[in-house]
């Protein structure tokens, strides 16, 4: 398989093409280790973070990735942008195009926009979320986080709770842990379940879900839905998915726990648990950039600007 | 690519490495603060051999160190195909050190610019000396070598092939055309 040219989701990739990655991911978690933790790699290029859709962390998390390979970077988000002004999606796109950026991080509530992305702009495209559609990099950085933990994902039941229906997080997990190898099972209220999951076992019974399970993932409950009825109540939520050391118990023994984060305490998991030394959250959010320095190093490098 | 000559065996290399690591002793008035620090990928057997040596004839472990440049290369973003980036190890701390940079072949001097970047952004060496088995000529930047195992005019069209146990099973220096 040639070089990738976007990264949208995981369709047609290779596990090789993931153990590549991880490969220059992990020499970059070094480069963050010095003491001047930059490169001048992506020098001359220009990055901006196209967010239709707020998020901190992830726009910080790409942010200081591409600062710190040398790329510049440009923001935009649609507070008081033209988008309020009846801009659309493709001319915010054009308008960046017109100004020489070379890479285009997009996050948006609406699925298929980065595709619709790539069709605009000559730049590379890279989905920073779009819709309940695919969060590739959240993935791709869980299945790092992952790989450290466990030493390799190749015949590990990696169980994932919560609200799978809405979950973009769910969904790129899922088709790249399975990639890799993995025994996915995704479990949460009937409610918030969907149909099928590529990728993964889907069930009501949290035990099933993480019996014997090497890893656990907790998914950010999103209360807006709750708002919208498609939840029953926080409280019924917690008897009956919320994990705690006794329900973690189930799995096998120093099981991680990962959280993609904000993570409403005491909600998807218990207070107790979320600074145990069993949550790699933070290890998550580390490694984000260092995975994110990857993904921008191999769709860049190379590259005519 | 055409086979040209054979320029060197494996006894001319060991005995240049050798004298290389007499010059370095002499040069820094013994072994130290010294560290070694190969570029891969040559590099970094010679830089081993190197540090051998100068245990041999002083009795002294000098550090040893390995620098990937790929991330510092000023062509990066131009060449066609993706470089991979390797691994950087330098298990010592390099502040106030005497570090010595060891490649197989000097020939623009980008890689050694790349290297001394590479190499500053880690920390602050009190000097820094270049140190190859083979100076080919044709700088592009003023970059010179303070040791150097053999000094071998080229023409541009040429290719210098450094090959050492280590890493191609064999140790010889050999001349090729493109």
């Amino acid at each position: 398989m040639g070089a990738l040219k976007h990264l949208l989701d995981f369709t047609g990739w290779e596990a090789s093409q993931v153990e590549d990655l991880f490969e220059t991911a992990k020499l970059m978690q070094e480069v963050l280790e010095r003491p001047v933790k930059k490169v001048p790699a992506l020098q001359g290029f220009t990055v901006a973070t196209v967010f239709f859709e707020p998020s901190t962390r992830t726009k910080i998390s790409f942010e200081l990735a591409a600062r710190r390979m040398s790329a510049d970077v440009v923001s935009f988000s649609p507070g008081g942008s033209s988008l309020k002004k009846g801009e659309s999606y493709k001319d915010t796109l054009l308008t960046l195009e017109a100004m020489k950026v070379d890479a285009y991080v997009i996050r948006t509530d609406a699925a298929g926009v980065p595709y619709q992305a790539t069709r605009w702009v000559k730049g590379v495209v890279i989905n920073a979320g779009d819709g309940r559609r695919a969060h590739p990099t959240q993935a791709l950085l869980d299945a790092f986080t992952l790989t450290e933990a466990l030493g390799g994902l190749e015949g590990k039941k990696i169980a994932i709770v919560g609200d799978i229906l809405h979950s973009r997080v769910a969904r790129s997990d899922a088709e790249l842990f399975s990639l890799l190898g993995a025994e996915v099972w995704a479990a949460g209220p009937a409610t918030l379940l969907p149909q099928t999951l590529p990728g993964a076992r889907l069930t009501t019974s949290l035990k099933e879900a993480l019996s014997d399970a090497d890893a656990v993932i907790a998914l950010r409950l999103q209360r807006e839905r709750m708002e919208a009825g498609i939840l029953p109540s926080i409280p019924e939520y917690v008897a009956g998915y919320q994990i705690t050391p006794e329900r973690l118990a189930w799995a096998k023994p120093q099981a991680p726990l990962l959280h993609p984060g904000p993570m409403n305490r005491d909600v998807e998991v218990d207070g107790r648990l979320a600074d145990s030394e069993n949550s790699l959250v933070t290890r998550q959010v580390a490694n984000g950039v260092a995975v994110r320095m990857a993904v921008l190093y191999h769709l860049l490098v190379g590259r005519n600007r | 690519m055409t086979f040209k000559a054979r320029i060197l065996e494996a006894p001319e290399i060991r005995r240049m490495l050798r004298r290389i690591a007499h010059e370095i002793l002499e040069k820094n008035k013994g072994p130290e603060d010294l560290a070694l620090v190969g570029i891969h990928t040559r590099g970094v057997p010679l830089a081993q051999r190197l540090a051998e040596s100068i245990h041999t004839f002083e009795g002294v472990t000098v550090p040893v160190g390995v620098l990937d440049i790929t991330l510092y290369r000023d062509d990066l973003s131009e060449i066609a195909h993706q470089p991979k980036v390797r691994e950087t190890k330098i298990p010592f701390d390099i502040w106030g050190k005497s570090i010595v940079l060891v490649d197989d072949v000097l020939y623009t001097g980008r890689t050694a610019r790349a290297a001394l970047d590479a190499l500053i952004d880690l920390g602050r060496p009190r000097r820094v000396y270049l140190g190859v088995l083979v100076d080919r000529g044709h700088r592009e930047l003023p970059i010179r070598a303070d040791f150097v195992g053999k000094n071998l005019p080229t023409a541009r069209t040429e290719v210098v092939k450094v090959k050492l146990e280590e890493t191609d099973g064999e140790d010889a220096v050999e001349l090729w055309e493109l």
